[in-house]
């Protein structure tokens, strides 16, 4: 299998805490194993303060890119959370481009403090589906608190990409991959997160 | 052996400085460098490092600048306002040289183009070319390790501290990195130069000298591979490209399909500026672009060049003729914009119909601003300090700092922030507004600083405030850690940056020392912290310290794991939206209204259980859960 797209652009996005760095250099490391060109930017100045967040990541086969995507040229937004998935779409979406959202809202403060409303769910999906090609919605953070950890939704979600099979790497690769970088005492907990949101689109 | 790493920019530097062997190195915190000390820090005594979080840039300079006269490798790191407050050591380091003793020094600033993490975007290779430093600046993160590595040679030969700069989307990065051996440990004889004096005002000549050594670093820099040039023999369009430039401009070219008309000059070693390899390049063309992260630095370099090169008609574009956007960060759509208006060329991945979509979603896309952590200590002290201004009828304003109490400024936070400089300023300024009684000054000042910004630069400030007798109030928020950054060492901690038991400086009796009454209150205790305000602002006119002491919320968790409390809300006693106190005022993140119900509630996974709000409640609605 190889690259939908190349340099293929992919957005891995969400707010403060949830994980997106995780999983968007687990991503980065199985793709330089395999011998792919990646470079991936980040900001975290605001990741413990509940803000947005993302990482933008550049894979190919020709050479390496900067780590900064050109303004509407993402070929996929992963989004922990489904308002970041537009934001990042209003920056980085076009017509062609795919995307993987966990459904679960995470209320901006202006919303906590009673000064916004956060949009209603079906009109955000909506949005997101109108501004997709092909659009996947998973309960990653529901079925983490399902598994009793609310933590690894990030690692749920990892697993419905897998199953989007939206880039060239395998179950095996990713559960090596974390075999070899999670401690020992979380792996199992983690593989059953990948499995189950394989299992969910 | 090599071998290959995916690396944070920031790693890659630090991969660069083992590399080259490097044995002392400090810095003060700053948002996009602080990974480099910490990364250091990890192997300091696998690698036999002395690492340091010093209290600030000048004095992180002097220490790295002490272990190089003793003929040490050592690296400086910072952003770059950090430059500007290191910038007087390093300008006379300049004249004095290293001396010869075969040490090395490389000075490394992470700039902020953007403003991501910071005040301001200010580009800091000015002030390598003001303190006559030769400047470096890579293009990827692979090429960061090599040239850091080189750096610390260039630095040797030279006998002059030499300056790598950084900025965001470098220092942030991630990419592979083929690693190059790290040198054996051999055994260090470290020894202060002092058979003769090293000083920058014995001798004039010292600035003859320093302009010759960079004659002589010009000639290196002229010959070197991290310059070069890639495209047709003669092109249309030629791209002249530092740091972020360079990929932004490749990428355009390729996006552009402009392969056979543009080429493109890197340039990495930037000042003394390699003039000679610039005008070889320019004599084939008439248009030159120059893409670089913030000011037209390179730029007018380039037209220097053409000017000197007695070249006529060749066309500069980039920031100063407008057709690059002059602030902000350089992306690869300003690349793309710049270099396709000279061939008339534009490129539009949306079509009108998505573009039209976006706006119809645009109404969904609500901001998502940033507030102190829930159970944070400043929230409380903000409060706490609201509520004695709201009390008094003197007229109080608030000079701040620079830290996450900052946050106060935000939409979120409770705006007594009224007037906000650089690190350190609150007490300098408030220094200077507590003496304007003579001119007729009527207004009470509050300066407030957090403890490892005390330590930086806010302590000066002070002490001539309370030499001068001004009127003021200063507030340290000491919550134990340099928190906005990553909960570095300061002196106000029991350890250093490699984890050691450090001693440690009471910001309490530092201040005693100066003579100033100091208060110590609780933030977390509402009511006897408003009363410390209270009565600070009814005091004798001179300067009051107040020390409001709470640990950082999150090293704490981080530590004990664990709630205080389990708080609710009362939903027979809360007043919902007609009240708003909890959610709407006091603005802990832990809180929302309940859009069925009406009342507020207490998002379980969000409270760390500090229990402020319960004192906060008008109606006593927020109750510990046995209690109810």
């Amino acid at each position: 299998m190889k690259l939908k797209h190349d340099p293929y652009n992919l957005v891995v996005c969400g707010v403060g805490g949830q994980g997106n760095i995780l999983i968007a250099r687990m991503i980065g490391r199985l793709m330089v194993a395999k011998g792919y060109h990646v470079n991936i930017g980040e900001t975290f100045g605001a990741a413990q303060r509940g803000g947005s967040v993302y990482s933008s990541l550049r894979l190919s086969q020709k050479r390496e890119y900067g780590p900064l995507i050109p303004k509407g040229m993402a070929h996929m937004v992963v989004g922990l959370e489904p308002l970041e998935t537009l934001r990042l779409l209003n920056e980085y979406g076009h017509q062609d481009v795919v995307t993987l959202t966990n459904t679960k809202p995470i209320q901006p403060v202006g919303v906590l403090a009673g000064r916004n409303q956060y949009p209603d769910m079906e009109a955000l999906a909506k949005d997101i589906k109108d501004l997709s090609a092909q659009s996947w919605f998973v309960d990653a953070t529901g079925l983490a608190v399902e598994m009793g950890a609310p933590i690894v939704a990030n690692i749920v979600l990892m697993g419905a990409l897998l199953g989007t099979e939206q880039l060239p790497i395998t179950r095996q690769e990713v559960e090596r991959e974390m075999a070899a970088t999670f401690p020992a005492g979380k792996l199992s907990l983690n593989l059953d997160a990948l499995k189950a949101g394989l299992a969910a689109v | 052996m090599s071998q290959s790493t995916f690396y944070l920019g920031n790693e890659a530097i630090v991969r660069g400085a083992l590399e080259a062997g490097v044995d002392f190195a400090a810095a003060y915190p700053g948002t996009p460098s602080s990974e480099i000390i910490e990364r250091l820090a990890a192997v300091a005594d696998q690698r036999n490092l002395h690492v340091e979080w010093s209290i600030n840039e000048k004095v992180a300079v002097e220490g790295a600048a002490a272990a190089a006269n003793a003929g040490l490798t050592a690296v400086a790191a910072m952003k770059n306002a950090g430059m500007a407050v290191a910038l007087d050591f390093l300008t006379h380091l300049s004249m004095t040289g290293l001396g010869d003793a075969d040490g090395a020094n490389v000075v490394v600033v992470c700039d902020d183009p953007n403003a991501h993490s910071s005040g301001d975007e200010t580009d800091t290779r000015w002030l390598a070319r003001f303190a006559y430093a030769p400047l470096m600046e890579p293009t990827t993160v692979p090429e960061a390790r090599e040239m850091m590595a080189w750096a610390f040679g260039l630095s040797q030969r030279h006998k002059a501290w030499v300056m790598l700069r950084s900025c965001t989307r470098l220092s942030h990065a991630s990419s592979i990195v083929e690693s190059g051996e790290l040198p054996p440990l051999a055994p260090k004889k470290a020894r202060a130069q002092v058979e003769k004096c090293l000083t920058p005002y014995l001798a004039r000549p010292k600035h003859q000298a320093v302009l010759e050594k960079l004659a002589r670093v010009k000639e290196e820099f002229e010959a070197s591979p991290f310059n070069g040039y890639e495209g047709p023999d003669s092109p249309e369009l030629l791209v002249v490209a530092a740091g972020s430039g360079y990929m932004c401009a490749l990428e355009a070219r390729e996006i552009l399909g402009l392969a056979d008309k543009v080429g493109v000059l890197k340039l990495a070693t930037l000042w003394p500026f390699p003039s000679a390899l610039v005008a070889k390049h320019l004599a084939t063309v008439k248009k030159v672009l120059v893409l670089e992260e913030v000011d037209p630095f390179v730029e007018s370099l380039v037209s220097q060049t053409i000017g000197e090169a007695g070249f006529s008609g060749i066309e500069v574009l980039g920031k100063s003729g407008g057709q690059v956007t002059a602030f902000g960060e350089m992306t690869p759509e300003r690349a793309m914009e710049a270099m396709g208006g000279v061939f008339g060329l534009s490129h539009q991945p949306r079509s009108a119909q998505y573009q039209e979509k976006l706006v119809a979603a645009g109404k969904n896309l609500i901001s998502r601003g940033l507030t102190w952590c829930p159970g944070c200590p400043h929230r409380a002290s903000f409060w706490a300090l609201d509520k004695a201004i709201k009390a008094t009828k003197e007229e109080v304003f608030v000079t701040g700092d620079i830290g996450c109490y900052t946050l106060d400024v935000f939409p979120e936070g409770k705006c007594q922030m009224n007037l906000l400089h650089a690190m350190g300023s609150s007490t300098g300024l408030a220094g200077g507004f507590g003496k304007l009684a003579q001119f007729g000054g009527e207004q009470k000042v509050i300066s407030i600083c957090g403890d490892s910004t005390f330590f930086h630069s806010a302590f000066p400030g002070l002490l001539n405030a309370v030499h001068h007798q001004a009127d003021m109030i200063h507030v340290i928020l000491d919550n134990g850690a340099t928190a906005m950054t990553g909960f570095q060492a300061h002196p106000g901690t029991e350890y250093d940056a490699e984890g050691k038991q450090a001693h440690q400086v009471d910001p309490v009796a530092l201040c005693q020392a100066l003579g100033a009454p100091v208060v110590v209150a609780d933030p977390f205790d509402l009511k006897a912290t408003t009363k410390a305000f209270r009565d600070l602002l009814k005091a004798e006119p001179g300067v009051k310290v107040l020390v409001l002491r709470r640990v950082c919320e999150l090293v704490r968790m981080k530590k004990e794991k664990s709630k205080p409390v389990t708080l609710k809300v009362d939903q027979e006693k809360c007043k919902g939206e007609k009240c708003g106190v909890c959610y709407g005022s006091f603005r802990c993140p832990a809180f929302a209204l309940d859009s069925e119900g009406g009342k507020a509630r207490i998002r379980e996974e969000a409270c760390p259980g500090c229990g402020v709000c319960a004192q906060i409640c008008p109606f006593g609605a927020i109750v510990e859960e046995e209690q109810a």
